[in-house]
């Protein structure tokens, strides 16, 4: 599915632990338009229940999620 | 007829009541400990709860007031008392250890170096970053007074206020969640 997404945002969040990537992900999304898609990076494990949480709480969308041998791939579409 | 009609001006006039009643989207937070890891932890759920769409206020208090005094300020004149608790008390975040597993500040070095190798924020760094996301700090003026910790020693932290217990409850009665640490 993730080759038909197209991301308006790259978001390289590797190497951050707690609470790093829910606070960068939360200042990214604001500088996308309503309906764009942000690429988000991440290697924190913890970020596989965050982001969902983050993004239900904050009525936003992830199209996608691909878990990589280290890496975390969401992409995250700015509902509001 | 006229039964229902009472019924439902008593519901409307309960729904009113609850109206009044719903919260705002804030967490309200105590932060009584000096330690470093509750430090921590305080300040990882203050900073996560913006990145959640959160408002945040952190009320400081007694010990937890120790870590908002700036290392590189001082103020002459004090009172012999105040002078030891200035001396003996952590100066600023970076000074504050461990609650458990100190092990005379070998196990809180150990710890530090482990943060910085698995690139955990540090305390310091923490407080900055709440400036910047807009948490509110208040520090009790109560606990300043008996620690005699004076207003031109602390950070340099975006408004930051002086208060007493009566804000913080202000704060806390319609905040979602309350916390104490």
């Amino acid at each position: 599915m993730s080759e038909n997404i197209k991301a308006d945002k790259v978001l390289d969040l590797k190497g951050l632990p707690c609470p790093m990537p829910i606070v960068k992900i939360s200042k990214g999304i604001k500088e996308v338009e309503i309906n764009q898609v942000i690429q988000a990076i991440t290697t924190d494990p913890g970020s596989l229940t965050d982001f969902p949480a983050w993004a239900r709480t904050n009525g936003h969308e992830i199209l996608d999620t691909i878990q990589g041998d280290d890496t975390i791939t969401f992409y995250i579409k700015r509902v509001k | 007829m006229e039964d229902l009609q009472k019924q439902i001006d008593e519901l409307k006039a309960q729904m009113s009541g609850f109206d009044a009643k719903v919260q705002s989207n804030k967490l309200s937070m105590i932060v009584f400990s000096g330690d470093l890891d509750k430090a921590l932890a305080a300040f990882i759920v203050g900073t996560g709860a913006v990145a959640m769409g959160m408002e945040v206020v952190m009320f400081f208090t007694f010990w937890g007031t120790t870590m908002l005094r700036a290392k590189d300020k001082s103020v002459k004149g004090k009172d012999p008392v105040s002078k030891m608790f200035g001396a003996m008390l952590p100066k600023g975040a970076s000074k504050l250890k461990l609650s458990n597993m100190n092990m005379g500040g070998a196990g809180t070095a150990m710890m530090k170096s482990l943060m910085k190798k698995k690139n955990v924020a540090s305390l310091d760094e923490m407080i900055e970053m709440a400036g910047e996301l807009g948490v509110n700090i208040y520090v009790c003026e109560m606990s300043m007074d008996l620690m005699g910790f004076e207003p031109k020693e602390m950070v340099d932290y975006p408004g930051l206020t002086y208060c007493g217990v009566a804000k913080f409850l202000e704060e806390a009665i319609d905040s979602k969640i309350q916390l104490f640490l």
